[in-house]
């Protein structure tokens, strides 16, 4: 089978060192750079009104922060909202099936809703808008997306129906003082990561040695990181299915010990919400999630672990040496009749200057390969360098986490069904069977109607 | 005198007026012409409950799911709901559920209000302090618990610390998941039963009473000899008003727990949830609601028998 690194292609540590290196002292770099330089025409909506639908969260955060920027750039005025995400996502699905939606311009996520949308053509292609130069301005740099982002984007049948926002990959957050109080180091293997967690774990002391979601649905990206060392996705585009056989079952076994033996109590209900409380209060020891929560676990209003926290990149398995990540894209909903002005928000959202900023304080990871760099050289990275660097490292070993698929959320929750209930004590063999023999019929139905 | 004549500007054709016509439908001259003004009342009925009503049972004669095509496939959504393991389990959890959100409201309710019956200083006071937590919303009350369960962070495990009790795992475990989501509409809803329950105990007559206490009758005789069978009919509303709120519950099972773990606390709701805006499986989760308004009915209906079976008259 051809695998598909998404992966943000061309970035390297030593690129960013460098780039990093020979200009951090220009002034000029600490600001980021403006879009209006450009003699583009972003006024030719002037006065047109945008409805923005945003997921909750540091992205969303983000371009609300910096709203009124693109309303001075572009004399337009813009409405946004942030939903939660589980809310968003089922809020959006039925206005876009009713055929008239409230907004415009829209995000959403690639690991969930990007083959329910590309179905429905839900959203604007909108490669003819990057070719047309009185709709593009001229510094948008289509190039700088890096490969593996566009190609995250991009739907089966070759449309573009989003820019990539947002990337997320899994990485490990360690305590660094727990860590030094036991003399254990940071793991090199799936196996030493169960031997370090059992050395760390402390229940008396109140301490896990691990905390990973638990949560049905939630807990798959976490399980599927053990699976991809195993050097196998979780569905090929033919169908076939892996999460039964001898890698899954092995990943899922993992998966289990860490969670029954080494980790919080309930954790069968942790989403990572829960599992972020627990960490920055000091109470585990190490944690597997995305990359984006810097900035609460060095935040000392928030956390006990301020200046703790390392950043580790996930371990080879025993086959493949693989991060899962997921992704967020912004695009243009079909119904609206202001598909040009909502091009326009959508350069502006993933413009240089928002990429940088995005990486600068800490809200995640951009499609954009430029932004890496500028923000390092620039200086205003809130998060600890260990952070970006983790991220750069963590880049390359990048590998979409879900299948892409329509039916995620039942592979979702049928998968998450069978994870919650071998922290309970199921057998992982027997629960994987039982979970894909309810899940076969439901991918066959909805992958080949 | 038929409506249609009283209306200015409408004469009687050879076959009258629309209007004449339509008060004919009431009886004419001679019938009830009042039935016209429950026309509009009837369109709006039809338009926000007979309609969707309707429509629900289409949707569920069809195999519909968003971004797919709708294809007619009769009663197989029905014949595959009843093969389905995990409804038959949500049916068995929402019983079970409704069950113990019903009893524990009713019991600790009857309780509070036999206490606030009788006279005491802050009386009123305490009344009012009593009933709070039914005025608050449930979905700010669920997030409240959430916190209050977790068992490292949560206040539960350490106030049961402070007695030498291990902690728990409240929402956080298969066996005590739904007990606990009971407890916070136990907590909830208590008050509302007590108020019921209140309004009834003061509506009772004092003879019976008086008699009872010429004839030596004890506490526990006067209360369930006198108290209890002339106080059924007001725990009768109760228990209907609580058991289709308990079926119908959804807000705090969703807040808390969102049917985990795993399935364990999955209740109809909740899998109607899952199948329509989680799957959008429209057809499969349009049957679920057909079957789970035939489940209410026919539990109203045995509660409306019950009360009428324990009506008295004074």
């Amino acid at each position: 089978m051809k695998h598909r690194n998404h992966g943000l292609s061309g970035i390297s540590r030593r690129s960013l060192l460098k780039a990093g290196a020979g200009v951090a002292g220009i002034a000029a770099l600490r600001s980021a750079p403006a879009l209006a330089q450009s003699g583009f025409d972003w006024k030719r909506f002037k006065g047109e009104h945008l409805e923005v639908s945003l997921t909750l969260g540091p992205r969303g955060e983000l371009l609300q922060k910096y709203r009124k920027e693109f309303e001075e750039l572009t004399g337009m005025t813009v409405g946004d909202e942030q939903v939660p995400e589980q809310q968003h996502r089922q809020k959006v699905a039925i206005e876009f099936s009713s055929g008239n939606t409230s907004f415009d311009v829209v995000t959403m996520s690639y690991h969930v809703q990007k083959q329910l949308y590309g179905r429905g053509k839900w959203l604007v292609d909108v490669r003819d808008m990057i070719k047309d130069p009185k709709l593009t301005n001229p510094e948008f740099d289509f190039a700088d997306y890096a490969k593996g982002a566009i190609d995250y984007a991009t739907q089966k049948d070759g449309r573009l129906d989003t820019l990539p926002l947002n990337l997320d990959y899994f990485v490990i957050y360690w305590n660094k003082e727990l860590f030094a109080a036991k003399g254990v180091e940071y793991p090199k293997s799936f196996p030493e990561i169960i031997d370090a967690a059992s050395k760390l774990n402390d229940p008396k002391a109140g301490i896990a040695g691990w905390i990973m979601r638990g949560l049905k649905n939630a807990n798959l990206p976490p399980y599927l990181t053990f699976l991809l060392g195993y050097g196998v996705d979780s569905i090929d585009p033919d169908l076939t299915i892996h999460m039964d056989g001898p890698e899954a079952v092995a990943a899922a076994k993992i998966y289990q010990k860490l969670n029954k033996e080494y980790a919080p109590l309930g954790v069968t209900g942790f989403n990572w919400n829960e599992c972020q409380s627990n960490f920055l209060l000091g109470k585990a020891a190490m944690w597997l999630d995305g990359i984006g929560f810097a900035l609460p676990l060095e935040d000392p209003n928030k956390s006990k672990v301020v200046g703790k926290v390392g950043y580790g990149v996930i371990p080879p398995g025993p086959k493949a040496h693989r991060s899962p990540l997921f992704g967020d894209g912004i695009g243009i909903s079909q119904s609206s009749k202001k598909k040009e002005a909502g091009w326009l928000y959508c350069q502006w959202a993933t413009s240089k200057m928002m990429a940088q900023r995005h990486i600068e304080g800490a809200y995640g990871a951009p499609g954009r390969s430029s932004a890496y760099t500028a923000a390092l050289a620039s200086g205003n990275l809130k998060a600890p360098k260990a952070w970006l660097e983790c991220m750069v490292e963590t880049v390359k070993i990048a590998r979409a986490g879900l299948p892409d698929i329509v039916a995620v959320t039942e592979f979702r929750d049928t998968y998450g069904v069978a994870l919650t209930n071998m922290i309970t004590g199921a057998d992982p063999e027997t629960e994987l069977k039982k979970a894909t023999e309810a899940f076969r019929p439901v991918l066959l139905k909805t992958e080949k109607s | 005198m038929a409506i249609g004549a009283t209306l200015p500007g409408i004469e009687a054709g050879a076959h009258g007026s629309f209007w004449q016509r339509i008060a004919r439908l009431g009886g004419g001259r001679e019938g009830r012409p009042y039935v016209l003004f429950i026309v509009p009342a009837l369109a709006v009925i039809a338009a926000v409950i007979i309609f969707p009503w309707f429509f629900t049972v289409f949707m569920s004669l069809h195999e519909w799911k968003i971004t797919q095509g709708r294809t007619f496939v009769g009663l197989e959504n029905y014949a595959l709901l009843f093969g389905d393991e995990r409804f038959q389990w949500a049916l068995l959890r929402t019983l079970y559920y409704t069950a113990l959100a019903v009893l524990a409201p009713l019991i600790l309710g009857t309780l509070a209000a036999l206490v606030f019956h009788r006279r005491f200083t802050l009386r009123g006071f305490l009344r009012g302090v009593f009933i709070l937590p039914m005025m608050a919303t449930p979905v700010a009350v669920a997030l409240v618990w959430t916190m209050m369960f977790h068992p490292q962070l949560g206040v539960l495990n350490y106030l049961l610390s402070l007695v030498g009790i291990p902690p728990q795992l409240w929402v956080f475990d298969p066996g005590t998941v739904i007990p606990s989501l009971v407890l916070v509409e136990t907590w909830q809803w208590t008050p509302l039963v007590m108020l019921i329950v209140l309004g009834g105990l003061a509506a009772l007559p004092t003879e019976p009473y008086e008699a009872a206490q010429l004839d030596g009758a004890s506490a526990w005789q006067t209360f369930w000899r006198i108290t209890y069978p002339m106080v059924l009919p007001f725990l009768m509303v109760a228990a209907i008003i609580r058991t289709i709120d308990a079926v119908k519950a959804f807000d705090i099972i969703y807040v808390i727990s969102q049917g985990g773990p795993g399935t364990s606390s999955e209740t109809l709701n909740i899998f109607l949830y899952l199948q329509a805006f989680a799957f959008y499986n429209i057809g499969y989760a349009s049957a679920v609601v057909v079957v789970f308004f035939a489940l209410i009915i026919a539990l109203s209906l045995v509660l409306l028998y019950v009360r009428q079976r324990s009506k008295w008259s004074p």
